[in-house]
């Protein structure tokens, strides 16, 4: 199964979102939350999102889905190409668009495109 | 420029950043979130006790090793842009154990290359590149005019202090500050600061 990680500035944020996601998609999706800085401020923490890729990695690849600023940047350091890939999508929608994916077991690219179809659902 | 050099640079910015912490955390507190000074002396202290634990054998090595310390202890964005910034000046460097003012420019356009190739920004988008810029043509400039490395230095410090100030009037279109759209003009970009920062240091460094 395709590994989620939902990185924020906030860990709160990303906990949050994740638990949101996890409820609506599905519990059985390796997804992680990495947000804050260690030492619990707002920020990124390259260690924790890598320890987090590692945590949801099982072989088909992984999405890590930052939020904005330095987690855009820390996701664009710790990617691999055609494993570990960013999604550029609005953090909640983009979130639980690509957990239901990869709850359905949706490819890499599967996932990257259910994801992206986040852009596209209004909300009136 | 020896090892030795490179660590006295880092030395010096560990103390300048230390000096301005306050100074840096008010400009990012007027466009960003308020922890640029608080993020950058965590980082450069970070670096330091990395580089007195390790005591790198050439430029290249202490260069990469203070980016690596940078991209993982600093927390904002600043970490991984400066991050890449110091490591691919360290992998230009490679295993040379001096290095001439034409090297350090090579080091400077690779540092600028990575910075924008992560960070996407361009020169006038108000970040840290409206002084690394003008601070790495400043250098080659110098170098293609056989300044000495101390003149060459100063060059560069006053082009990135030039490039920080003239942040002030833009609109940021990158970053953080973008959000901010027409609030961000009128005060100076705490990244393009702390690159003159840097930059001021090397200079110091050259002159002790």
């Amino acid at each position: 199964m395709v590994g989620i990680v939902l990185i924020s500035h906030s860990s709160g944020l990303a906990a949050e979102v994740a638990d949101l996601a996890r409820q609506i998609g599905g519990a059985q999706v390796p997804l992680a939350a990495a947000g804050g800085t260690e030492d619990g401020g707002l920020g990124t923490s390259p260690d924790r999102v890598t320890a987090a890729i590692e945590e949801v990695d099982q072989g088909d690849g992984v999405v890590l889905i930052p939020d904005l600023g330095s987690s855009v940047l820390t996701a664009r350091l710790l990617q691999t190409p055609g494993h570990v890939v960013i999604a550029d999508v609005p953090f909640v929608e983009g979130a639980v668009s690509a957990v239901v994916a990869a709850g359905g077991g949706a490819s890499l690219d599967g996932v990257l495109a259910a994801a992206e179809e986040a852009w596209r659902v209004r909300k009136l | 420029m020896n090892t030795q050099f490179f660590a006295a640079w880092i030395e010096e910015i560990a103390t300048a950043v230390r000096a301005r912490r306050d100074h840096l955390t008010q400009l990012d507190a007027a466009i960003g979130d308020a922890d640029h000074g608080a993020n950058l002396d965590r980082g450069f202290t970070a670096a330091q006790e990395a580089l007195a634990g390790a005591s790198p054998q050439t430029p290249g090595a202490l260069l990469v090793l203070v980016g690596s310390t940078l991209i993982r202890k600093v927390g904002g964005a600043s970490g991984p842009l400066y991050g890449t910034a110091f490591r691919e000046m360290g992998k230009a460097f490679g295993e040379a154990a001096e290095i001439s003012p034409a090297e350090l420019s090579t080091g400077l356009n690779a540092a600028l290359a990575g910075v924008q190739r992560l960070g996407a920004a361009a020169e006038g988008d108000k970040t840290m590149v409206d002084a690394l810029a003008p601070a790495a043509e400043a250098l080659a400039q110098a170098v293609r005019d056989g300044l000495k490395p101390e003149e060459a230095l100063e060059a560069a410090a006053a082009a990135a202090e030039q490039g920080a100030g003239a942040t002030i009037p833009l609109q940021a279109r990158k970053g953080r500050a973008s959000y901010l759209g027409p609030r961000s003009v009128g005060h100076e970009d705490p990244g393009a600061a702390s690159t003159a920062l840097l930059f001021g240091a090397l200079k110091a460094a050259a002159s002790r």
